[in-house]
């Protein structure tokens, strides 16, 4: 329990303390190849092409990278407020009318606050309205309130709706036109601003429902999603250095999972399987996973690297990285005691 | 065509209108009669005064939009459907059967000329404001009609809705709020405080007309006017409505949201609209 009458430890220097800084603070390590705003970028590219895509936002194209959708196409950008319910509400009224729209806010707001507008006016109806939520699981210092780490438990339950969490810039660029494609809502998971580029090493396509393999190992099996893919592809080169071999499966697509090829990789036998993700251990990859191996009969030695069922501290991203198990050195440390 | 015969041509819909309703009512044994009854006029005067629509094509693009946001007044916008020939009248035993396209809550995917799946209130009117941009976009001359009722008033959705159909300038949007003073828990005035409720879409940047809802002549004139005054923004007409209109012995049954009604009743009730039927 937090005790807010107890003071801070005042004798460590200022400088040595990290801080929160921005609301979205990035998850680029700094040797990382990055790309600006890759789902705005992919977006007005797309625009090009299919004149029924229109963006909406609830007060936050700036903090979802759709302000560069509304300076290149500002009569087909609708600013809805500060007002999440009404978002759905008008983004289904629009599909209705044969457009798409892209819906953009923070993954608390849609989950949380829309969930009901979300389920009727667009699922229940299979309305081709695709939500694109900053700050998915923990990426952002600012508290529960602006930390979504259960919004995959809230929307695995909802009928018709697809699940994305995409790893990087290039799997976000190549998201935005899949989602387009697909007849149906999409729910997205959105990495904005400053955004790490990995997937290129690993001759990486993105393709709704399906899962790939990215690297090959022996002793442990990562399965993971969303930017935990970029922390295990990272351990597993380290833990080669240690002699550990370390496979990664990647599977973007929450929903529908790629069952098949979780279950071919995860009936490997010998292999330790470790689902990492960016989201509460409950509801989210780790227990569909864990469901898919169960009905599948694969008894697998499965473990989970996941955030707790808690309410997380607010603080510098990188130290609560560290705190919740989600940082490469995190990763490391943990997947070693397992083995 | 006079005003007078005009008029009387919508009582006669009206009347075959709750006719349907009670028809449908009388299939459950219960049921939103009360608000069916009473919405009867409005609907009357929007599918044959105010709507442009294809009976034989309900999804022709050019047609108006009517979306109702309250689901569980269904059995009433079956029965307008009905009339205007979208639904054969031979359905109407199926109300509320198994595999009918007449569910007890309105349901885009079941019924033709159901735009909406209404029912968790207060959605009506912001899919309203996502159609009536889509409608400008396509360069579209369509109005979309959208009917929420007084309880809706209550829910938060309604109200961003409303002050983001003036910020667009939704002047193809046209709401109808129906005000019978009745929700689940009781008389709705006493369960939020929505009155006054014309200051308030005045407030809210729209044009507002508050009429009896179960006065034809008004109801006429204000739909004339909501579409085709020159306010840039939406226009919102309130309707005062009676539950129960039409059948004396309901419109004085007090407990009146689900209402009861009795076996024999459902033919008192057929007897009761028949013999008060429009010349």
């Amino acid at each position: 329990m937090r005790d807010k009458y107890r003071r801070p430890d005042l004798s460590q220097s200022g400088a040595a303390r990290l801080r929160t800084s921005a609301m979205i603070a990035s998850i680029a390590d700094a040797q990382d190849e990055t790309r600006q705003a890759p789902f705005g970028e992919a977006l007005v590219k797309l625009a090009a092409e299919r004149p029924e895509v229109v963006g909406m936002t609830a007060d936050l194209a700036k903090y979802t990278d759709l302000h560069v959708f509304a300076k290149a196409y500002p009569d087909r950008f609708y600013q809805m407020g500060m007002a999440e319910q009404l978002l759905m509400g008008a983004a289904a009224g629009l599909a209705r009318e044969g457009f798409i729209p892209f819906a953009t806010t923070y993954a608390v707001f849609a989950s949380r606050r829309a969930y009901d507008f979300i389920a009727m006016a667009i699922a229940e109806e299979n309305l081709n309205v695709k939500i694109a939520c900053a700050l998915p699981g923990l990426t952002t210092g600012y508290g529960p309130s602006h930390q979504a780490t259960e919004d995959l438990a809230i929307f695995r339950g909802m009928p018709n709706l697809t699940i994305i969490d995409p790893c990087d810039a290039l799997e976000i660029e190549q998201a935005v036109p899949a989602m387009a494609d697909h007849a149906g809502p999409v729910y997205m998971r959105l990495l904005r601003g400053k955004v790490p580029v990995v997937l290129d090493r690993y001759d990486y396509r993105f393709e709704i429902g399906r899962a790939k393999r990215l690297v090959d190992g022996s002793d442990v099996l990562f399965i993971s999603s969303g930017l935990m893919t970029m922390r295990v592809l990272k351990a597993a080169e380290r833990l080669a250095t240690d002699r550990i071999s370390a496979a990664v499966l990647h599977v973007p697509t929450i929903k529908p999972l790629d069952e098949a090829t979780i279950v071919a990789e995860a009936g490997k036998p010998g292999r330790l399987v470790v689902v990492a993700e960016n989201h509460s251990i409950v509801g989210g990859l780790g227990e569909a996973v864990a469901g898919v191996l169960m009905r599948n009969g694969i008894a697998a030695r499965f473990r989970q690297i996941a955030l707790p069922d808690a309410f997380l501290d607010a603080g510098a991203l990188p130290t609560l990285h560290d705190r919740y198990g989600l940082s490469v050195d995190a990763v490391m440390t943990t997947v070693k005691a397992w083995l | 065509m006079s005003r007078a015969i005009s008029n009387a041509s919508l009582a006669q819909r009206a009347y075959r209108i709750r006719r349907h309703a009670l028809l449908m009512g009388e299939v459950q044994g219960q049921g939103y009669i009360a608000q069916a009854l009473g919405i009867a006029d409005v609907l009357a005067v929007s599918y044959f005064h105010a709507m442009t629509y294809r009976a034989d094509d309900p999804e022709w693009e050019g047609r108006d939009r009517f979306l109702l946001s309250i689901g569980h007044y269904a059995i009433a916008l079956y029965a307008a459907l009905i009339e205007a020939a979208i639904i054969p009248e031979e359905e109407i035993p199926t109300y509320g059967a198994d595999d009918s396209r007449l569910p007890m809550s309105g349901m885009a995917a079941y019924t033709p000329g159901m735009e909406i799946t209404g029912g968790s209130l207060g959605q009506g009117l912001p899919i309203a404001i996502g159609v009536a941009l889509g409608l400008r976009r396509k360069s579209l001359g369509s109005f979309v009609y959208t009917l929420f009722s007084d309880g809706e008033l209550d829910e938060g959705a309604t109200w961003e809705a409303a002050m983001s159909a003036s910020t667009h300038r939704l002047a193809n949007l046209i709401g109808i709020v129906d005000v019978n003073n009745m929700q689940a828990d009781g008389p709705s005035t006493g369960i939020m405080a929505f009155e006054p409720l014309g200051p308030k879409f005045e407030a809210f940047g729209w044009f507002v007309q508050r009429v009896d809802g179960n006065d034809l002549d008004a109801l006429t004139t204000a739909f004339d006017r909501a579409r085709h005054h020159d306010w840039p923004g939406p226009r919102i007409v309130i309707c005062d409505t009676k539950m129960g209109r039409g059948v004396p012995f309901l419109e004085a049954r007090e407990r009146n949201h689900f209402l009861n009604v009795g076996p024999e009743e459902w033919s008192q009730a057929l007897e009761v609209l028949d013999a008060a039927r429009p010349l």
